[in-house]
């Protein structure tokens, strides 16, 4: 058992230390938040479901049929105060834990800004097949696969889909949000370090879906308003036509950005799914199409 | 418009090596059966004796047989799947394309839930709850055997998408607008659609057959709480059962106007909401956990009684648990998708009914646990897969309630921490109990025990296998690693999946040493016979009836005076306070007549259902005018019994001697 024990506690650790890029190492308010909850309700859990599983063994071993030292108690089969205790345990649990749940889903809530002296970056996500593509409507650039963000600078999601649903996920800063055409998610995050941290789409969405992941560089505020300067400039234009050819499906796609980006193109995105009214038997909606 | 419909030569994927040599060795597998039928000449007796059969054990028999081959189809996939996402790390592509693994994945979870653990659980009702009730066969015998093969239908029509045409590539789950024609304009969706359609009609007829049983068929003074522990989860599946199914009938012939007709319930234009299609899918998707895990429970509850030597502990208390969770399942569904963007009050609500749910599942624990107290623990096959069960499933259970928090839940989500999670609650929730119940059971099915050993070595590959491979999904879920990559960039995750590829080796020995223990038992049956009816000192009516039993079950209907009426008896009488046999008088028994409404039927409804898949209207007319006349022939003919004589039943009595007589 001792060994049990201990080859338990070697891959817990293992498996901790193996964690470096998930959400066992956040980088952020808000995965740092979620994290804690996470380790709070394992260690509530953990007190009563390792004693019961050591209760079953222990008990199953000691009234085994061969043991002569075991009372037998045929007639043991109900006992108040036993009932009162085993429905008393478990909602006991459920009362601390869905306090927590309670409370965290209010303060974690997705929509809910955080709180920072420093003003939100506003950026638009569109989940196209399959990649992402990232409007900065403040900036007026947009990027493909590549998502920078300033560090210690609360940054504020609109989402939605071009098609299919997925799901927007970086690990190591924020919960994911699903993105869905026609309808808009809100998230909010911050990077509290820099570094280069994993996004991907969690939700199956096809072929492509194993490329569908990015890149976010959280630099500081400087480097990100140079990387606006640089972005900015000479290069195609995002206007209805450009995004008719991005949507078009594609896999593994290398990072590249757009210089500028017509005005209300991601309102168009979104109203024009809810009004388009083609037939069944296309690829994509007329709207997402050049003719518009 | 070709008189085929869609359906060409160019259906078939002979490019594809990995499907045909499947496809080849799956034909040579079927062919060799067939031939060794027909050269033994078993036809005839088959046709008889099982595929018009409307007896209750025998269509519970074949119920387990279909599940347990699927089960095989079911694991291949899992392990095709395991050794993917073991090589295919960095720039390695694996050895199968995105448009292979993706039918893969998603076969895998529709065979496993559908075809495996659903016809597993409800071939056990079939076989012990007219048995345990003390009674001759369910209400409706001609529909349950319709039910049968309903399921049967589905499973063929799903089976048969590998070598015609393909699977659907969007999940289990087949959430639009992925599923829709726009963006999945292959057959793939509609042989998913259709062949659970057709399946979840013949379990929502073994739903009204077996509630209709339960609540107006148990042998005479067997009130409610005299009925087995396990009728009560029987009850309880069921019922949900009758209100779960027809909502995933009503959504699937939805998304099914969306894809045949052009209307827009889920479609991204013309107004359609595919989340509308999430919210239906699990507000019969919970209940689903429940239809199967609810009767593993009364398995584990017969179980630890049964080999403790005394009651079950609690038994109001698991009565009272049992329909808490019957009623609690209906009120979590939204906990599937948090990341939807609910409200924080939606979202903190459905977190908290969902970690309710886990009292009364708790209660359970406990009350086993209790029941073990101060018992005579054999530790036979049944103990070891229950035993297995209680201390996997708490830790299954505490991963399932960080899920409920919705925090938690917005970091795990669709990562392979959850695949662990829901692996963790099903494979020794549902899949322990059954073995557990098969092991248990299977003497009373065919009158001798099953061997040991191999069922050690088999329980002990399951176990450790599935914790290696499960395990790891955790640490890769927490890592960032989300489900149904058919490869991946991060090197880091890959020694984890390695390990859990390991584990899956060790549950194929797991598998195969049951094989080789069903084997084994078959050809040692005379030492393993049981001549008692009753091997394991049982508590309830299954074991007061020959093994086999005969068709009609009991000669006379058990009088039931008490809970566990059997064991006390057998208690009385050994403490000399009672005869042990009462006299008997026999009189004639009528049972229903064998039919093959049941086979007729899904023939039909196979053709039909492949026709509609392919758009070939003409056949589609066909089959389905075909069932509906079949059934209509049955309803109208005379009701047909059969009536054994007096004098059998006494014979087969006096030759299949009991210990005592209720």
């Amino acid at each position: 058992m001792r060994y049990v024990l201990l080859t338990f506690v070697l891959i817990g650790a293992t498996a901790l230390g193996g964690c470096a890029e998930g959400v066992l190492d956040p980088k952020g308010p808000i995965t740092f938040a979620e994290r804690q909850i996470l380790f709070n309700a394992t260690g509530i859990m953990l007190a009563i479901v390792v004693p019961v599983m050591f209760a079953t063994l222990g008990v199953a071993f000691w009234f085994r049929a061969s043991n002569e030292r075991a009372r037998y108690r045929p007639d043991f089969k109900y006992s108040g105060r036993i009932e009162l205790l085993v429905w008393s345990i478990p909602l006991m649990t459920v009362l601390l834990v869905g306090t927590v749940a309670w409370v965290s889903s209010y303060d974690l809530d997705p929509p809910r800004p955080i709180a920072s002296s420093a003003k939100p970056v506003k950026v638009q996500v569109v989940s196209l097949d399959w990649k992402w593509l990232f409007i900065y409507p403040e900036q007026g650039i947009a990027s493909v696969n590549q998502l920078t963000i300033p560090v210690g600078t609360p940054v504020s999601f609109e989402l939605t889909s071009s098609g299919v649903m997925n799901s927007f996920f970086v690990p190591q800063l924020a919960g994911q949000i699903y993105t869905m055409a026609g309808m808009v998610t809100h998230l909010n995050l911050q990077a509290d370090y820099p570094g280069s941290y994993r996004g991907a789409s969690a939700n199956f969405s096809g072929d492509g879906f194993a490329d569908m992941h990015f890149n976010v560089d959280a630099v500081p505020p400087e480097t990100f308003a140079n990387w606006v300067a640089s972005t900015r400039g000479a290069g195609r234009v995002l206007d209805a036509q450009a995004y008719a050819d991005l949507v078009k499906p594609s896999k593994a796609v290398a990072p590249f950005t757009y210089p500028s980006i017509a005005p209300g193109l991601f309102a168009g995105i979104l109203s024009a799914e809810l009004q388009s009214d083609q037939g069944i038997c296309v690829r994509y909606p007329e709207s997402m199409r050049a003719a518009r | 418009m070709s008189l085929l419909g869609k359906l060409s030569w160019s259906a078939i994927p002979v490019h594809q090596p990995i499907i045909m040599g499947t496809v080849a060795c799956v034909a040579i597998v079927i062919l060799a059966t067939l031939a060794w039928i027909t050269t033994r000449g078993y036809w005839p007796y088959l046709w008889r004796e099982w595929i018009t059969s409307v007896d209750h054990k025998r269509i519970g028999v074949m119920y387990f047989a279909l599940a347990m081959v699927m089960l095989v189809r079911g694991f291949a996939d899992a392990i095709m799947m395991r050794t993917q996402q073991a090589i295919a790390a960095g720039g390695a592509q694996g050895y199968l394309p995105p448009e292979h693994f993706d039918q893969i994945f998603s076969a895998h979870g529709t065979i496993m839930i559908f075809f495996v653990a659903m016809p597993l659980v409800i071939g056990l009702m079939n076989f012990v709850v007219p048995l345990q009730l003390g009674i001759r066969d369910v209400a409706f015998p001609t529909m349950n055997s319709v039910s049968l093969w309903l399921t049967a239908s589905g499973v063929l029509l799903a089976n048969a998408s590998l070598a015609i045409g393909e699977f659907a590539k969007t999940g289990w789950v087949a959430y639009p607008p992925l599923s829709e024609l726009q963006f999945s304009p292959g057959v793939g969706v509609d042989y998913y659609l259709w062949s659970l359609q057709i399946s979840g009609l013949g379990t929502l007829l073994t739903g009204v057959n077996f509630v209709t049983t339960i609540l107006k068929m148990r042998a005479p003074g067997m009130s409610y709480m005299r009925m087995p522990v396990f009728c009560w989860t029987a009850l309880a599946t069921n019922l949900l059962i009758v209100a779960a199914f027809p909502v995933l009938t009503a959504l699937f012939a939805m998304l099914l106007l969306d894809r045949y007709l052009g209307f827009h319930f889920f479609t991204v234009d013309g107004g359609g909401n595919a989340m509308m299609y999430v919210n239906l899918f699990w507000v019969w998707g919970h209940p689903e956990v429940y239809i199967l895990v609810m009767p593993a429970y009364g398995i584990y509850s017969e179980v630890s009684a049964t080999f403790s030597g005394k009651p079950l502990f609690g038994y109001r208390s698991m009565v009272g648990a049992t329909l808490a969770i019957c009623v609690l399942s209906y009120t979590v569904w939204l906990h599937h998708f948090f990341t939807m963007g609910a409200s924080a009050s939606v979202n903190a609500f459905f977190g908290i009914t969902s970690m309710i749910i886990g009292v009364p599942t708790g209660v359970k624990i406990f009350n086993w646990l209790f029941t073990m107290y101060g018992g005579r623990v054999r530790f036979t096959l049944p103990v070891l897969w229950t035993i297995g069960f209680m201390v996997t499933f708490v830790f299954g259970g505490l991963t399932g309630v960080l899920l409920a928090l919705p925090p938690v839940d917005w970091q795990v989500h669709n990562s392979l921490f959850l695949v662990a999670h829901f692996h963790h609650v099903i494979v020794p929730g549902v899949l322990f109990g059954v073995m557990a119940g098969y092991n248990y059971w299977f003497p009373k099915a065919f009158g001798f025990r099953l061997e040991e050993r191999w069922g050690v070595a088999s329980f002990w590959c399951w176990f450790i296998g599935f914790h290696l491979a499960f395990m790891p999904l955790y640490v890769v879920g927490l890592m960032g690693m989300t489900r149904r990559m058919q490869h991946y960039d991060v090197l880091s995750w890959q020694p984890w999946l390695w390990v859990a590829e390991a584990g899956a080796v060790i549950v194929l020995a797991g598998i195969a040493c049951q094989f080789v223990q069903l084997v084994v038992s078959v050809r040692n049956r005379e030492e393993l016979r049981d001549t008692t009816g009753d091997p394991w000192n049982g508590r309830t009516l299954e074991w007061a009836t020959a093994s086999p039993p005969p068709a009609w079950n009991f000669a006379v209907l058990p009088q039931v005076g008490e809970l566990d009426a059997f064991w006390a008896k057998k208690q009385r009488v050994g403490a000399k306070q009672e005869q042990p046999m009462l006299q008997r008088d026999y009189k004639p028994i009528e049972v229903p007549s064998n039919n093959p409404t049941g086979f007729v039927t899904s023939f039909f409804v196979v053709i039909g259902g492949f026709a509609l898949i392919w758009h070939i209207w003409w056949m589609a007319g066909l089959g389905l005018l075909g069932a509906a006349a079949t059934l209509l022939a049955f309803m109208f003919h005379p009701d047909e019994e059969v009536e054994i004589p007096a004098e059998q039943i006494a014979l087969f009595d006096r030759t299949h001697p009991v210990e005592v007589s209720l």
